[in-house]
């Protein structure tokens, strides 16, 4: 694993751009010496507990989900069930993907994974543009970008919970000071756009849902975005202005390319952690108004309907969907970015 | 006028209106949260859009008092949730750094068979959908009779917290001169005497700094918290019991408060170090 050390805004800092993992230090203990074989050895015993952690509380939990989503498990039955001789079925996934909202949960949760990721990426493109050159304040602004980020998730949304509140929200309040009407935007499912002979039906919460996401997780992009940015050789850009190109060509033709396989990486990352986001939907509409997404849905079936089993077998479901992502991120090229 | 200077002029006019949007942004519900934490509901209600409140009613902080005051008291018990959660929060802050800087200095400095898989190992378990092995952890949990208590949320988030230590904590010790260690093994040291008298004293602001994501880790978790603590009050951890306060008997305003409280380590830590949070978050500081 390399850390590319790179200067962030104004140059003082060192930071850590993640890199996939490059192949183990060889060359100083190439040869197998008595110190060589004593530090395997004690390396053996310092990995020892992070490895026990993660086989008892990733790998088997994964594996025994497996298992799970092939059992008829109630949660009222779970302390007397016996795992291993409960029989196997495969009803648990005709039961979830038989559900009359499956495949409008699985769009839903593409929609707002997609438009979150990209949202979150293109606003922190934007960020890291304006805060590339130094500025009165700018060390000060730079940390506030960092809050929605780094900010407990329960409390900021709550925080728009509260703002588009539709009774006493202040978003509703500026808007029926002007004269609008009231709008429930978490709780309603569409919004009709009149355009003169047009109507256009949007999304109204899911639409809130994703703006949430834009907002809270465009620092993210931003961070790497701007580590990115300043680590570009200025000659590049002093080349481009000689040359007489403008501000927006110079961003076409000499920073974005520069910036593509951050921003590879940057797709793959949010897209994940995205794809599989609890916290945020829950906490925001509870999965109403068209905002169903699968992590909702499978909490949804664990506490709401009382089906282990089903729940398991939901988020092997998403689970599924991810790694066919991976892949399909890696066929079709982004992950040669992503990897050089 | 060219191309060039008319670009010039937009974007200059165009850079400042956007520092004024994200600071907006990024500033305003902050500010929109601590304000409505010392209105009282009254006036929040028949006056929505006025967010200043009085210095009296700031001085009164009434709505904190209700919040944090026992439950047997008429209050929300909050003190209860803040304990809980600090008593959490440190305990995995402890066995998170422990198990992480040995895995991480391994890693990091020393060659054996099977590190490339352990770093591939760490990636994949950071990328790792929590919600995958939620089920499992609950049922399991529920098998052995721990579920509904702290030791639970303890074993859990140090799962959770463990690939984001490993790999800060590895990326901080690969920038350790090899030197100094080596300067530590003439002079006699072991490699274990090394890691504990050379490496961890030169990393100690890098290893405190990923315990203090670690615990904000923790201090923020709300899933586990649901799934494991919700039937019994007394074991609710602050995001849980900020969550509970999101229901029709209870004034907003003292989620308002709730959701400030919540935050204020989050808060102090802006005000203390903005450069280390940078530093820490493009180290993989956080998760999700």
């Amino acid at each position: 694993m390399t850390a590319v050390e790179e200067p962030v805004a104004g140059g003082e800092e060192p930071v850590a751009v993640p890199q996939p993992p490059a192949p183990a230090r060889s060359g100083r203990f190439r040869r197998r010496t008595g110190l060589a074989r004593a530090d395997a050895r004690v390396a053996y015993f310092l990995i020892t507990p992070a490895v026990l952690v993660v086989i008892a509380l990733v790998v088997f939990p994964f594996l025994w989900n497996a298992a799970l989503s092939l059992q008829r498990v109630r949660l009222i039955d779970l302390r007397s069930v016996d795992f291993l001789t409960t029989d196997v079925t495969t009803r648990n996934f005709s039961r979830v993907t038989g559900t009359r909202d499956f495949w409008t949960v699985i769009k839903t949760t593409f929609i707002y994974t997609i438009l979150g990721t990209i949202l979150s990426i293109g606003m922190g493109l934007w960020a890291a543009l304006i805060m590339q050159k130094a500025f009165r304040g700018r060390t000060v602004v730079r940390g506030l970008m960092l809050f929605p980020y780094v900010a407990p998730v329960i409390a900021v949304a709550f925080a728009w919970k509260m703002m588009l509140n539709p009774t006493f929200g202040i978003a509703n309040e500026w808007q029926s000071n002007l004269g609008l009407p009231r709008v429930d935007y978490l709780g309603r499912r569409d919004f009709v756009l009149g355009l003169g002979p047009w109507h256009l039906t949007l999304p109204l919460a899911l639409g809130a849902v994703i703006l949430f996401e834009g907002w809270r997780y465009f620092p993210f992009a931003y961070l790497f975005l701007l580590a990115r940015i300043q680590a570009i050789p200025e000659d590049l850009n002093e080349a481009a202005l000689v040359d007489g190109a403008t501000i927006s060509q110079r961003f076409f033709y000499v920073t974005l390319p520069q910036l593509r396989p951050v921003l590879a990486v940057l797709f793959l990352l949010r897209f994940i952690f995205t794809f599989n986001k609890f916290d945020d939907v829950f906490l925001l509409t509870g999965g109403a108004a068209g905002t169903q997404v699968v992590s909702t849905k499978v909490i949804d079936w664990l506490l709401g309907r009382a089906d282990v089993g089903s729940a398991a077998a939901l988020s092997l479901v998403l689970a599924g969907f991810l790694v066919l992502f991976v892949i399909v991120y890696f066929a079709i090229g982004a992950g040669k970015d992503t990897s050089q | 006028m060219t191309r060039a200077e008319f670009e010039e002029r937009l974007f200059g006019v165009l850079k400042w209106i956007s520092i004024a949007f994200f600071l907006v942004i990024t500033v305003f519900p902050l500010i929109y949260i601590i304000s409505l934490s010392f209105k009282p509901i009254s006036e929040l209600l028949q006056d929505p859009g006025n967010l200043f409140p009085s210095w009296k009613q700031i001085t009164s902080f009434e709505s904190y008092r209700a919040v944090l005051r026992p439950e047997d008291q008429g209050g929300q018990g909050f003190q209860v949730f803040i304990r809980n959660s600090l008593q959490v929060s440190l305990v995995t802050v402890a066995t998170t750094l422990t198990v992480g800087v040995m895995a991480a200095y391994a890693v990091a400095r020393l060659d054996f068979f099977g590190r490339r898989t352990v770093n591939l190992g760490i990636i994949i378990i950071y990328l790792f959908p929590a919600i995958v092995i939620a089920i499992p952890l609950f049922v399991l949990f529920s098998r052995i009779g721990l579920r509904s208590s702290l030791v639970s949320l303890m074993v859990v988030y140090l799962a959770q917290s463990l690939p984001v230590a490993l790999y800060m904590l590895r990326n901080y010790f690969e920038t350790i001169p090899i030197e100094l260690e080596e300067a530590g093994m003439i002079d006699g040291l072991s490699r274990l005497g090394v890691i504990r008298r050379v490496t961890i004293p030169l990393a100690a602001p890098s290893i405190a700094a990923t315990g203090l994501f670690v615990f904000m880790i923790a201090w923020n978790e709300f899933l586990y918290a649901l799934l494991f603590v919700l039937d019994n009050r007394s074991l609710w951890t602050i995001s849980l019991g900020v969550q509970q306060l999101d229901s029709i008997e209870v004034p907003r305003t003292l989620l308002m408060a709730g959701s400030v409280i919540i935050s204020i380590p989050v808060i102090l830590l802006f005000f203390i170090a903005e450069r280390f949070m940078t530093q820490g978050l493009t180290a993989g500081g956080v998760k999700g």
